[in-house]
């Protein structure tokens, strides 16, 4: 792959339910190794945004690639075999599981084992059970909550939930890692924590990420691009010092209740 | 006889009868599990494996012997035939139903039992067969109770396939993928989970543990025929509710505890082997009635 291609790249995506236009003719790109941010108004169509790179939603039209690879029509799990992993807005663990069992579903999808040799058991399929279960404790040790490995997912405290999941979508070995409002719901202490690791997730694991945040703070203190999205079109995009000062950013967000947190 | 002798000989029928509901039972609760079908073709599938080890078996036993080992190798056989089986019905019945509403698929399964059931119905008559296998009649002889050798190598067998099903169940990436699957399906497919490969493998191992059941029961009573799935189908989502459906510890426990219940209620007095099916549907509504979530199950808590 050139390196001058963008790693993710969305060329006029146009999303509607019911005539409902929900995204309107969409351009926008992540580079390699950057935290990028999508911001904008509550409904704005940020999460659709997300939901259409990972194959849930299927766009009118439009194209949407990763690596050069179009994602237009895949299903999702072969969209996040592609390379794509994502968290969500409210914390979704398999229940009834523990963490690192959790963690160890995200690499059901770099597994080569089929089906037989798992129901015969045979040594290959072992030793794969083996490196998933090393790469799972490396995830979870990466994020910081190895020793909980053991414990039902849902019992862990709110922050930890969060970090679970996350080492979940890091798990499936992604090129680039959406975060769907990952600051929600922590607290001070919680969020600098989170901005460390969102860091280290781009300098050492050399993944890109990609998050939506309602946290502007957040948001400017770690971003290197950002682009504004409202009614479904992208009103602006650029360094974090470019989108506070543009006029276009601050009337979309005084129109609404919370426009003070951009200022 | 004394009353110890009777209840260990009970001990040991019940066991036998609750190694083949929990065999059943297992398919209907994974099923059920991965694609929230109450599959009521499952006591079918069960018929069509013990017809595919009849078949296999009066192929095999001139070379072999109709002794276990011709039944070995029957079973093996229908476990793999009935297995593709399952999956068929899944991709050609199921799988374009599974967005349609609950009770679409819930009558799409009766229509396969009905086409199961109906066709080998008409390929046999609605004849008995005589499974012809030769099992002989040893057993081991503990004082006061007798126990088989049948008995002992069908119980193990049903323990070996049960204990195999639980190893992968916890220890491989597909059994781990389908407990994910039963908890979120759509979670799973952004964990890059092919869920369609895993709702065909559940099926696939589902019916072959139907098949084992459906051969080793027609080697054990004697004889299949078109309608031998039915009542132990019932039976076996009996056992699956009892346990807790969807829970794969659940339909063990379940199938073993419906098993002994039968044949110790036919020993009370003044009730005979007659009314056991009564008892094993009133155990079913009581337990509807007081832990509709089953001795295993949890409740299903909706998400936001």
């Amino acid at each position: 792959m050139s390196m001058a291609l963008p790693l993710l790249e969305l060329r006029g995506v146009n999303l509607s339910f019911a005539g409902n236009t929900v995204l309107d003719n969409v351009d926008f790109s992540v580079g390699r190794d950057v935290i990028v941010s999508l911001i904008g108004p509550n409904g704005a169509g940020k999460t659709s945004l997300f939901n259409c790179i990972t194959g849930f939603y299927k766009p009118q039209s439009g194209s949407i690639k990763v690596d050069g690879h179009e994602l237009m029509g895949l299903k999702p799990h072969k969209v996040t075999q592609a390379g794509i992993a994502r968290t969500f807005q409210n914390v979704r663990l398999f229940q009834q599981m523990t963490v690192l069992e959790n963690v160890m579903s995200g690499s059901h999808c770099r597994s080569r084992a089929g089906a037989i040799s798992a129901i015969l058991g045979l040594p290959s399929q072992r030793r794969e059970e083996a490196a998933i279960r090393a790469h799972a404790i490396e995830c979870l040790e990466f994020v910081g909550i190895a020793d909980e490995m053991d414990r039902d997912a849902t019992n862990l405290a709110y922050g930890h939930q969060r970090r679970v999941e996350i080492a979940r979508a890091l798990a499936t070995r992604p090129k680039l890692l959406l975060l769907d409002e990952p600051a929600a719901g922590l607290n001070a202490g919680e969020k600098q924590d989170l901005l460390n690791l969102i860091g280290r997730i781009r300098d050492e694991l050399a993944i890109s990420v990609l998050l939506i945040e309602h946290d502007t703070g957040m948001v400017m203190k770690i971003s290197e691009r950002i682009s504004v999205l409202d009614h479904g079109v992208i009103i602006a995009e650029g360094a974090p010092k470019e989108i506070q000062a543009n006029p276009k950013v601050i009337e979309a967000y005084l129109g609404q209740d919370d426009g003070e947190d951009l200022l | 006889m004394s009353v110890f002798d009777i209840f260990l000989q009970q001990l040991v029928n019940g066991l036998v009868l609750g190694s083949f509901y929990a065999l059943v039972a297992l398919g209907y609760t994974m099923i059920y599990g991965v694609v929230k079908l109450l599959n009521f073709a499952h006591g079918d599938v069960y018929m069509v494996g013990g017809f595919v080890g009849f078949l296999v078996l009066s192929v095999v036993a001139p070379m072999v012997g109709p002794g276990w080992t011709g039944v070995a190798v029957s079973m093996v056989v229908a476990m793999i035939a009935v297995g593709f089986l399952g999956v068929v019905i899944q991709r050609v019945a199921y799988q374009p139903m599974l967005n349609a509403p609950r009770l679409s698929i819930l009558i799409t399964a009766l229509a396969v039992s009905l086409v199961l059931q109906n066709g080998v119905l008409t390929l046999t008559h609605g004849q008995y067969q005589p499974m012809g296998a030769d099992l002989g009649f040893g057993g081991v002889n503990l004082g006061l109770l007798f126990i088989s050798y049948n008995q002992m190598i069908l119980v193990g067998t049903a323990a070996a396939l049960m204990i195999a099903l639980e190893l992968f169940v916890s220890r491989t990436q597909y059994g781990r993928a389908m407990r994910a699957i039963s908890i979120d399906k759509d979670m799973c497919r952004l964990m890059g989970i092919n869920v369609t490969a895993v709702i065909a493998v559940t099926f696939f191992i589902g019916s072959a543990l139907a098949a084992a059941a459906g051969t080793m029961a027609g080697a054990y009573y004697g004889s299949v025929w078109y309608f031998m799935g039915f009542l132990i189908g019932i039976k076996a989502f009996t056992a699956a509710v009892i346990g807790g459906i969807g829970s794969i510890p659940g339909a063990m426990l379940g199938g073993l505890i419906l098993g002994l219940l039968e044949s110790f209620g036919t020993q009370i007095p003044g009730i005979g082997s007659e009314w056991k099916d009564v008892f094993s549907f009133a155990v079913l509504i009581l337990v509807l009635v007081l832990k509709p979530t089953g001795l295993l199950g949890k409740s299903e808590q909706e998400r936001m």
